[in-house]
């Protein structure tokens, strides 16, 4: 007596998304508790909040306005009923919500990240599958090299170099600031670096493993080779490898943002996480980890669910984690 | 031929650079030709020449010697910063991996949620708060890196709870305090040490960053980080700034990444393939 597949299918996949959701709402209401209690790591937050050379009144009258002469317990309940209702605080420094300076920036950022994400892509599967097809040739020789420099090499020295290159030596593009589409090149080549070498590793592994298998043998001898083997037949069975890291890889971006668009002067999340911690605006920076873990977590959670699709074994058989 | 040399590019070279880079760090008022700290305005943002083979930043200091400074904020905060995490991330990982139960689950959820923070912005918030300093940066390194060990501790303990000589050694009556020290801990701690050596470059890196947007070890204190955010401001009229620490940095985490992959290779050369690595370690590279 066997039971139907597509039933099969059906009730391990609801269990596999139910799964993987509530996951995904217990890790975002950690991320929120963890940044609340890293506030109060240092103790008295009005203290911090207070511009330097403020008198005790002052700080007292701050502790009045920001409810903390309640229970901590009360406060926490405070900022997780808020952190639901999508208010995050207010930013000290400029008097505004920090979910709207937040939102003023977030295009820049996302716009950066895509598009180093993209490019990480398109260079790490591409040299990934480049050196596993032709293990000990020459191609390897050349590019195994490269992507190991672009593992050890922090996007800040690739982006002052590049900058050193290509706008202080050779003056082909701007250094720094938003105009235009050219702009963006340097700051996403700077972001792509490390990710597309972790993606060109995995990539190079996930083919590797795959080569030996019957299938394979099977391809070849029936004459497919070069882009017809690629795309008909390893392109989906390495597919999850590549899709796991390039979603881990996201929040590398997110946080090497940070550090670019310093560099670069773009105006984006990461300028204005730094901002704030110097102008000591932290339920900005606050808002900024609570917002990026958000992002985070919910693409994780995408590429989870893609498993499913992309190889229907993983919701079927109920295993909810890949690691 | 071509083999031994690949082996020494695995692991020799490498080995040799680490070595050199501790002993810098070590002797470094020994080796230094200058003193890192001492400002000779007359010799500002001087080029690199026999006098200073690294140039001299806007205060006039030796570039060399404060490199060579740097060298030991590095090493120092990156090997404290594993340690920390490592023995607390085994620590928990074992106790979740041994106890199971609730205790097991609220720990590893824990493991869950602090890995699904962009740890870098966490890394900011903590050092924001507790304010820039070297113990900070170490401190705020470790909280958020532990749970890499503990996840690799915690398979790893349950894996070898159910072995033979764990069972056995049960059966005879042995305390478990006794059965996790003789038995556990030798399964787990090969594995953990690879994590550890892969993980020491991305400290290094780390800790650049953070000082790099300074927040790391505060002036007047050389740091890689802090002397290539200088040489940001003087791009245009001083490219030696922006290089030469970076390159010394980028030698070093490319010599303890080359040894942390000849360690997974040696630890089990089952796992040679980076795929493997990615789902089981599920190490992010390289941030930053």
């Amino acid at each position: 007596m066997r039971r139907s597949p597509s039933r099969v299918l059906s009730s391990g996949t609801t269990r596999y998304v139910a799964g993987r959701l509530g996951q995904a709402l217990l890790a975002l209401f950690g991320v929120v508790t963890i940044v609340f209690f890293a506030l109060r790591l240092s103790g008295d937050p009005a203290r911090l909040l207070v511009p330097d050379g403020a008198t005790a009144a002052d700080i007292d009258r701050l502790r009045d306005k920001l409810g903390l002469n309640a229970s901590l317990w009360d406060q926490y309940l405070h900022f997780l009923g808020n952190a639901l209702h999508g208010d995050l605080g207010y930013s000290y420094v400029q008097n505004r919500p920090a979910t709207d300076l937040i939102t003023e920036r977030l295009p820049y950022t996302a716009n950066l990240a895509v598009a180093a994400l993209l490019l990480s892509l398109l260079f790490g599967v591409t040299v990934g599958v480049i050196t596993a097809l032709n293990r000990g040739k020459w191609q390897e020789r050349v590019l195994m090299p490269i992507v190991l420099a672009g593992q050890a090499m922090p996007a800040f020295w690739t982006g002052l170099l590049l900058v050193l290159v290509f706008s202080v030596g050779l003056r082909w593009l701007p250094s720094t600031g938003y105009d235009g589409p050219l702009s963006l090149l340097l700051p996403s080549i700077t972001l792509a670096s490390l990710s597309a070498a972790a993606i060109a590793r995995v990539t190079r592994g996930a083919v590797l493993e795959q080569l030996p298998l019957d299938y394979m043998r099977t391809a070849r001898a029936k004459g497919a080779s070069g882009f017809r083997l690629v795309s008909r037949h390893l392109a989906r069975n390495t597919a999850i490898p590549v899709l796991t890291v390039a979603g881990l890889e996201l929040a590398n971006l997110l946080g090497g943002a940070v550090v670019t668009e310093v560099i670069f002067a773009w105006p984006g999340l990461g300028q204005l996480t730094i901002q704030s911690v110097s102008a000591r605006d932290f339920p900005v920076v606050q808002a900024t980890v609570i917002l990026a873990s958000a992002v985070y977590v919910v693409i994780n959670l995408c590429t989870d669910l893609l498993y499913g699709v992309i190889d229907p074994r993983v919701s079927a058989g109920g295993k909810g984690e890949p690691a | 031929m071509m083999k031994r040399l690949r082996a020494a590019a695995g692991v020799r070279l490498p080995l040799a650079i680490l070595v050199l880079y501790v002993l810098v760090a070590i002797f470094a008022p020994l080796v230094a030709p200058y003193d890192p700290d001492t400002t000779t305005l007359a010799q500002r943002l001087m080029s690199p020449d026999a006098h200073h083979l690294m140039g001299t930043d806007a205060l006039g200091r030796d570039v060399l010697s404060r490199t060579m400074y740097g060298t030991r904020v590095s090493l120092l905060v990156a090997v404290v910063a594993v340690l920390a995490a490592g023995i607390f991330g085994v620590a928990l990982g074992v106790i979740a991996g041994w106890r199971r139960g609730w205790l097991g689950a609220v720990i590893m959820r824990l493991v869950d949620v602090v890995l699904s923070v962009p740890f870098f912005l966490l890394a900011i918030l903590v050092v924001a708060v507790l304010g820039p300093s070297l113990v900070n940066v170490v401190l705020c390194l470790a909280l958020v890196r532990w749970p890499r060990y503990a996840r690799i501790a915690y398979s790893t303990t349950l894996q070898t709870r159910d072995r033979g000589f764990v069972r056995a050694a049960t059966a005879t009556g042995a305390p478990a305090w006794w059965i996790v020290l003789r038995h556990v801990l030798p399964e787990v701690l090969p594995v953990t040490i690879v994590v550890g050596t892969l993980e020491l470059g991305l400290m290094v890196v780390y800790e650049a960053s953070l000082s790099f947007l300074g927040l790391g070890v505060q002036p007047p204190t050389a740091s890689w980080g802090s002397i290539l955010s200088d040489g940001q401001q003087y791009l245009g009229s001083a490219w030696w700034l922006a290089t030469f620490p970076g390159l010394a940095l980028f030698v070093l985490v490319l010599a303890v990444n080359l040894l942390g992959d000849a360690a997974r290779d040696r630890l089990d050369p089952a796992r040679r393939t980076d795929v493997r690595r990615s789902r089981i370690f599920k190490r992010e590279v390289v941030t930053a």
